[in-house]
């Protein structure tokens, strides 16, 4: 006679009543604390506790900062690999796998329209789209959002967000530079407002470029801004880089920027300005 | 010598033997009046510029230089300028504008200076002001890449109505071992990078970014500095009669629609 049976039905384990967590909780890349990633998204992707700006895709930028009723313009534009750039991983395979994965067909989108009743021809990157690089299309899309502010007056404003020009499509990519840079300077004499908004990471030729040639250069909270990469100069310098190195406040400091807006602001800011130049 | 593969002619046009931007002013311009500063920091001796006679015709030029001797490089910075380098250029080409004279610049460098008190100042800026400037100036602008065009850093002395190769020079919008870097996390794969990079004068030529193509002297331009500067002029000389009637309303235009048609997609 032993003291204990084996129970003829194993322990049913409670599969249906567990609470899935995996994935609801990140730990913030700003303070480390784990964070709710429902509260992120209520946030505008900022962490409420210590403002951490995470990146935003292009889209939602676009609907962050326009009045609804906004249209899409030069959306047709793609890239042609036109120097069948096929080094480790072939170019082509990541042009023709990411617009569906990232859900847009290149580094940038134009839209138009109005913000906050003001009418805005908007220019946003999609940093997920081969790291935001300009290669011809980006190239073409921003000059073209230039010309279509030149052509109906409306304030110009371009959120970049890249690691510069892109090494796939060689010197045609860094002529992209000149060729956008040119047409901003015929918007400047036309005295048609341009806002440059940089939002981490804005580095390169990007930076080199449109990015900081905004009337008003303004920024997000610690925003990786800078021409050189931080790893670059590491290596060039042979040096650990001070903290807050290339940050938007340390830009602020040095003179680059005419302010830090936070993402939630930026609207307004934005507005005001354009308001104050052209009313 | 156009067996080259594109990564030998990267080694060609960084040979320690080219001739630097100096020594054509030697030969273009002996009385070259060297300018200094910017005017508002500092004097960047990566960048040189200045006035003198070239065939008879007051020009203004400015180079990038690199140094010969270890105390050379390190005094020009291996040619790598920082922003004070881009606003003296762009402070001497306005001067140039000024009093109607042509402009030729003279391309040789691995990069903008990548380091912290170049940031600080505004690297990037620099730069982006002299894209902007250069496409408005109202005098003809000749740009030569005499040897390493090297990305933004190059292209801050390059935006003009006429950009020249030497035929072992080179452009590119990164340096071969970088992007190996970034492609193959190592940098053994330069050759190949400089292959897919598109980087020689013949592929700009092609891709419609550059105009003409100077031969070297056999084996390349360190062989015979005389012979490449004399086959230089020549060339400087008749593209400045083919610009000096051009109005400056036109040059302008010109030169914005040169860069505007830049680029390669589909739509």
């Amino acid at each position: 006679m032993t003291w204990f049976k084996r129970e003829k039905k194993p322990i049913e384990a409670p599969d249906q009543r567990r609470i899935i967590t995996e994935g609801l909780w990140i730990k913030c890349n700003g303070c480390k604390d784990p964070l709710w990633k429902k509260d992120l998204e209520g946030n505008l992707q900022v962490c409420p506790k210590c403002n951490y700006h995470y990146k935003i895709s292009a889209y939602d930028r676009i609907n962050l900062l326009m009045d609804a009723g906004w249209t899409e313009h030069d959306s047709s534009l793609y890239s042609t690999d036109p120097l069948d750039f096929n080094a480790a991983k072939p170019y082509k395979e990541s042009l023709t796998s990411l617009p569906e994965k990232v859900g847009v067909r290149e580094a940038a989108v134009t839209v138009e329209g109005k913000m906050d009743g003001v009418p805005v021809v908007l220019s946003a990157m999609e940093y997920n789209f081969i790291g935001g690089s300009m290669g011809s299309v980006v190239g073409e899309k921003i000059t073209r959002a230039i010309e279509r502010s030149l052509d109906n007056g409306s304030a110009l404003v371009v959120v970049s967000s890249s690691g510069g020009a892109r090494m796939q499509e060689g010197a045609l990519s860094l002529m992209q530079m000149a060729k956008v840079s040119s047409a901003l300077a015929r918007l400047d004499q036309a005295r048609v407002p341009y806002i440059s908004v940089l939002t981490d990471p804005t580095t390169g030729g990007v930076t080199a470029s449109f990015a900081m040639l905004g009337d008003l250069n303004i920024a997000e909270p610690g925003a990786l801004i800078g021409f050189a990469g931080p790893r670059v100069i590491e290596q060039t310098i042979r040096q650990k880089l001070p903290a807050g190195f290339q940050r938007s406040e340390f830009l602020l400091q040095h003179g680059m920027l005419d302010a830090i807006v936070h993402r939630k602001d930026l609207k307004a800011f934005i507005t005001s300005s354009l308001k104050f130049f052209i009313a | 010598m156009d067996h080259l593969t594109a990564y030998q002619k990267v080694q060609l046009a960084r040979h320690p033997h080219r001739p630097y931007f100096l020594d054509y002013v030697e030969h273009l311009c002996p009385d070259f009046t060297e300018v200094h500063g910017d005017r508002k920091f500092a004097d960047d001796p990566a960048i040189v510029a200045g006035f003198g006679m070239l065939r008879g015709q007051p020009v203004c030029m400015i180079g990038h230089q690199k140094g010969r001797d270890t105390k050379q490089r390190q005094y020009r910075n291996f040619g790598m300028p920082k922003p004070e380098g881009y606003r003296k250029a762009l402070r001497v080409m306005k001067i140039a504008e000024k009093f109607t004279r042509p402009i030729l610049t003279f391309i040789d460098t691995p990069g903008a200076y990548p380091g912290i008190d170049a940031e600080e100042r505004g690297q990037a800026e620099a730069i982006a002001c002299n894209l902007r400037e250069m496409s408005q100036l109202r005098v003809p602008i000749i740009v030569t890449i005499t040897g390493e065009g090297g990305s933004g850093g190059a292209l801050a002395i390059g935006v003009g109505d006429r950009v020249n190769m030497l035929q072992y020079s080179i452009y590119s919008v990164i340096a071969p071992e970088s992007c190996s870097a970034i492609l193959w996390r190592d940098q053994q794969h330069a050759a190949e990078a400089a292959e897919a990079l598109k980087l020689t004068p013949e592929d700009l030529k092609q891709l419609h970014l550059i105009d003409e193509i100077i031969p070297e002297p056999e084996g390349g331009a360190q062989n015979d500095p005389a012979a490449i500067a004399k086959c230089l002029a020549s060339v400087l000389e008749r593209q400045l009669r083919e610009l000096q009637h051009a109005s400056p309303n036109d040059l302008v235009s010109c030169r914005h629609k040169k860069f505007r048609a830049m680029g390669a997609f589909g739509e």
